[in-house]
């Protein structure tokens, strides 16, 4: 029976994730499902990427894995136990690093171990065989304000490794860092894991890089959101160390991008790509100068109207999670249309192009007006309204009625910046009041 | 005083975070309960006429030999009291910021507390304390104490608790994920960074401190009367005696003693302090001391610090064994909300009924309408000074804080003559007021503002430093001039530092009417109409009615004026002005 357990424990997988759910409640009292039926496991010896756009959930499947949020349904189980609170075998990596600014390096590594009641001694030793590990050595008694950000998650990394967990939690664990830095990063992670110098089973990482993703794993969970669920898997069986310029690399990077902007079955196309419908559409803050300047280089050689939205982010310098909400804006406006992993510009996003300020205005306050449902809404109270004016707050509690009081406020921010650069209609904050006049 | 602060945004004065202007359901139960503790208090006090000649307190003399064992005295009451405040703020911010039953009750008591003229607590706490230990002078050391204390807790015990909810998400996951005890995040996590607001809150305190360390060693309540050895008590004897040389004594000691304690104390914390300060980039500008770097290079004494800070995360702490659940449990549920709600609305309906009672028995419609009367005179008084000071002291400290050589050597200036306790220099202007046969109803009036204005001076100054280059510079780009160089660039520029430097002398002043609205020069008794006269008499003659009541309508004034007048100004500094 013994051999039977054992041979069973080897089998089955690391973590194991089962029906996952996570429901928020809205301040309108409707519920906001932020996961819905997650799956995954995850075999020892293995690098996952969680791959997503922003706000899809899949850092809170990160944190409930590590137990930090308990799911509202559904499972973990991590080297067969169950997981109730913070988990024992997983250590996680932050994005925004997380030290303790008032600890020295030495100190922020040893925290995991001095909760554990480890003696001041053996605490000092594997601390700073870890420091050694990641690359740190002679850095031991800086402050982290003292180092770059690089520095800094290298300390996250030692703090990490330090507690030998079986699985190793990251989350976006490069993206606050400079391209140069982050590479440097992954490269040294990647020998590290492949010298097997880690004392760790698993990796498990969140990630909207889509390079990244492909560079360093071995399955990548590609992430949809409204609500947040797994919507393909795909395995990378390129050989390591891997070539971002090899084909094949970028045959994948294209094929996961093309995923990415699929739109979702089921609802109106263009409006399906943002959370809700009609007024109720959540909508990001994006600039409109922002918009006129991706149509502008949509527009201009050597793309001509129509780009590869990879090439594209490379050319700009932009990650996916900068492009796509600016891309799924210019859709709505019916300035652009995107599929399958490409841009391109509609008749009026060209007209828009080419046209003079005075006409851009007047061209993006038309689609502004016809296209997104909430200023169409506005704009009708006021003209509605002999005075022309009406409180904010009045369109705030309707939208919060169907979502956060944070996305009614951003989508507000995000429709009067659209109102104010086509002159649709006026805000002042001052006072809190829109209005049809525009100050004289 | 050690810090300003400078470049960071003023440090959130006590309450003023909070959104909501009217008092809610709690603030009205709390002032309810806090009444009746003091009525209470009040019966109990009556109940004992023990006249205190029994004291052995060895009398005090102006011998200036004794100056500084007096000083010594005088400063030990302090730190004794500091200390206490400093427990307090560990247990009660901890407690209000963990527990959302326990924070219901304390934040609306500690926002009407500090606005409780604290020489109010000293009136009730002498008689308790001393018959606490009969005989002895102890007792009324800790009444000294006490009454130090309730200068400086509120605020420190607010600051904490601000902290503890406001510490950042990603430190806390970092805690929860590697499984911190407790105790060990207590000291890791949520003191540290609670460090540089508590610290600053710390030196407030000093400074309130100071003005009633002097005031609470010679006490005189109705029959009860002592002088403790100490500076205030010197100083009530140099005014009985008519001694112009001992108060100047007094006032040399004094500006030697906060002297030191700047330099030798709070300059080295601050300095030490600064690797609290959350923000990952390094200052450009950090306060630096010479004792701290003293004390860093000296290796012993260093190696003492990092012993005692082991000895602190080391500490045994009781861990509350797993068989409490079910009372946990139940008190955590629905039912705990309900025991919870039942037990302070009963606590209320009792106070309530105390409070009526005591007031119907003792006080009627007239006292109330009278002090409330009193209180509108004190208010306007308070209102007017404000304003004075104001146009006064902004252009001074615009001037002062655009030129950084000037600010550099004015602004310590600026910091210690807020810190110092104004109420040492009364009998000097008392002197001038008797001696020009001046009104006192006019003249007694700037006393209340003499130690608090200069808590606009250095929060404009600091404001003025910190005004962007930038700006500066597009103003004189564009010829701005004058009166619109004022109102558009730099009024709104210094606005967020001056609401917190006047709403903290306005704070000031209405605690100081108390002392500064009756003033004596010997025989010579000065006496201005208003809320501080009227409980400072009451006080004096032991009426306890009329004390009660004094206190009360003073506190409903100073927290309505908080939320009537500061909070919104608070917020609209923070909504619109802000520079950074």
């Amino acid at each position: 029976m013994d051999t039977t357990l054992a041979a069973a424990t080897v089998k089955s997988p690391l973590v194991t994730v089962k029906d996952v759910e996570q429901v928020y409640l809205k301040g309108g009292g409707g519920e906001l499902q932020v996961l819905h039926d997650v799956n995954l496991s995850l075999k020892g010896n293995e690098i996952v990427a969680l791959l997503g756009r922003s706000g899809c959930g899949k850092s809170t499947l990160l944190r409930i894995i590590a137990g930090l949020i308990p799911p509202t349904g559904g499972t973990v189980t991590i080297g067969g136990e169950r997981v109730e609170g913070p988990a024992r075998q997983v250590a996680l990596v932050f994005q925004t690093f997380a030290l303790f600014p008032w600890l020295t390096v030495l100190e922020n590594v040893e925290i995991g171990l001095e909760a554990q009641g480890i003696a001041p001694e053996l605490r000092h030793k594997r601390a700073l065989a870890a420091i050694d590990l990641i690359g740190l050595d002679g850095y031991e008694s800086a402050y982290p304000k003292e180092l770059s950000g690089g520095m800094r998650q290298r300390v996250g990394f030692a703090r990490a490794l330090v507690v030998h967990p079986k699985v190793l939690l990251m989350d976006e664990p490069f993206s606050a860092l400079d391209v140069l830095t982050a590479e440097t990063l992954r490269t040294d992670l990647l020998d590290l894991w492949s010298e097997g110098r880690m004392p760790i089973s698993a990796i498990l990482m969140v990630t909207h890089n889509i390079e990244e993703a492909v560079l360093m794993c071995d399955r990548i969970l590609v992430f949809s959101s409204n609500p947040g669920r797994i919507v393909a898997e795909l395995p990378v069986e390129l050989p390591r160390p891997r070539n971002r310029l090899d084909p094949k690399f970028r045959e994948l990077v294209d094929d996961i991008y093309a995923r990415m902007t699929e739109k979702p079955a089921g609802k109106p196309a263009r409006e399906g790509v943002f959370p809700g419908t009609g007024i109720a559409m959540v909508l990001p803050r994006v600039s409109p100068n922002v918009l006129a300047g991706l149509m502008e280089a949509v527009a201009a050689d050597p793309y001509n109207g129509h780009a590869d939205l990879p090439a594209l982010a490379a050319g700009l310098q932009m990650e996916i999670d900068d492009l796509f909400p600016v891309a799924d804006i210019l859709q709505l406006l019916r300035f652009a249309e995107v599929a399958e992993g490409d841009i391109h510009l509609t008749a009026e996003g060209k007209r828009f192009v080419q046209a003079g300020f005075d006409e851009r205005k007047g061209l993006f306050a038309q689609h502004v007006l016809t296209y997104v449902p909430l200023a169409a809404h506005i704009k009708r109270v006021l003209d509605e309204r002999t005075s022309h004016k009406a409180h904010a707050n009045r369109f705030r509690d309707e939208l919060e009625d169907h979502m956060s009081e944070q996305d009614a406020e951003q989508t507000l921010r995000a429709v009067i910046s659209f109102a104010r650069y086509g002159e649709a209609f006026a805000y002042d904050e001052g006072s809190d009041i829109l209005s049809l006049e525009n100050p004289t | 005083m050690g810090i300003s602060p400078k470049r960071a945004w003023p440090v959130l004065p006590l309450g003023l975070g909070q959104r909501g202007l009217w008092p809610n359901l709690f603030d009205v139960i709390v002032f309810i309960i806090i009444a009746a503790a003091f009525v209470a208090l009040a019966h109990g006090a009556r109940e004992m006429n023990e006249p205190l000649a029994r004291l052995d307190i060895a009398p005090v003399t102006l011998d200036p030999a004794n100056l500084p064992e007096y000083a010594l005295r005088t400063t030990l009451r302090m730190f004794a009291a500091i200390f206490v405040s400093l427990v307090f703020t560990f247990v009660v911010g901890t407690l209000a910021a963990k527990s959302r039953k326990a924070e219901l009750v304390i934040i609306p008591a500690l926002d009407i507390l500090q606005s409780v003229p604290v020489l109010g607590f000293l009136t009730f706490t002498v008689v308790f304390f001393i018959r606490l230990f009969p005989g002895s002078q102890l007792g009324a050391e800790c009444a000294a104490i006490f009454a130090i204390f309730t200068a400086q807790a509120w605020n420190m015990a607010f600051s904490f608790y601000q902290s503890l909810r406001t510490v950042p998400s990603d430190l806390d996951e970092v805690s929860r994920h590697f499984r911190l005890s407790a105790w060990l995040r207590f000291w890791r996590l949520e003191v540290p960074f609670a460090a540089p607001g508590l610290i600053w809150n710390t030196m407030m305190s000093m400074s309130g401190g100071w003005f009633f360390v002097v005031a609470s060693e010679a006490v005189t309540v109705g029959d009860t009367s002592f002088r403790l050895p100490g500076i205030g008590s010197w100083l009530a004897l140099a005014i009985e005696d008519r001694d112009i040389r001992s108060v100047g004594l007094a006032v040399a000691t004094m500006a030697l003693v906060i002297l030191a304690y700047d330099q030798l104390l709070f300059r080295p914390i601050v300095a030490w302090a600064d690797k609290f300060r959350s923000e990952q980039t390094a200052a450009q500008e950090r306060p630096r001391s010479w004792v701290f770097d003293l004390v860093r290079r000296g290796r012993v004494i260093r190696q003492l610090l990092a012993l005692l800070a082991k000895l602190t995360v080391r500490l045994p702490v009781p861990t509350f064994p797993a068989s409490m659940t079910i009372w946990t449990r139940l008190w955590q549920g629905r039912a705990g909300n309900i025991i919870w709600i039942v037990i302070v609305s009963a606590a209320t309906a009792y106070a309530l009924w105390l409070v009526a009672d005591y007031l119907r028995a003792n006080l009627g419609v007239n006292d109330v309408v009278g002090a409330f009367g009193l209180g509108f005179i004190t208010l306007a008084r308070v209102i007017i000074l404000i304003a004075i000071a104001s146009l006064i002291w902004v252009p001074i400290g615009v001037w002062i804080g655009l030129r950084p050589s000037v600010a550099e050597r004015v602004q310590p200036v600026a910091q210690f003559l807020a810190a110092f306790p104004a109420n040492v220099l009364f009998p000097v202007v008392v002197v001038v007021i008797v001696s020009l046969r001046l009104d006192p109803n006019i003249w007694l009036s700037p006393l209340m503002i003499l130690g608090t204005q200069w808590y606009i001076l250095f929060n404009v100054i600091a404001g003025a430093s910190a005004f962007p280059t930038d700006l500066r510079e597009a103003s004189s780009l564009f010829r701005l001039r004058s009166w619109l160089w004022w109102r558009k660039a730099i009024l709104p520029g210094i606005f967020p530092y001056y609401v917190t430097g006047a709403l903290t002398a306005s704070g000031g002043s209405w605690n100081a009417s108390i002392v500064a609205e009756v003033a004596s020069w010997g025989d010579t008794r000065l006496e201005a109409a208003g809320l501080g006269a009227f409980i400072a008499k009451a006080t004096d003659a032991g009426d306890y009615p009329r004390v009660v009541l004094g206190i009360a309508v003073m506190s409903i004034f100073v927290v309505s004026i908080n939320r009537l007048l500061w909070r919104p100004l608070y917020q609209l500094a923070e909504r619109r002005f802000r520079l950074d």
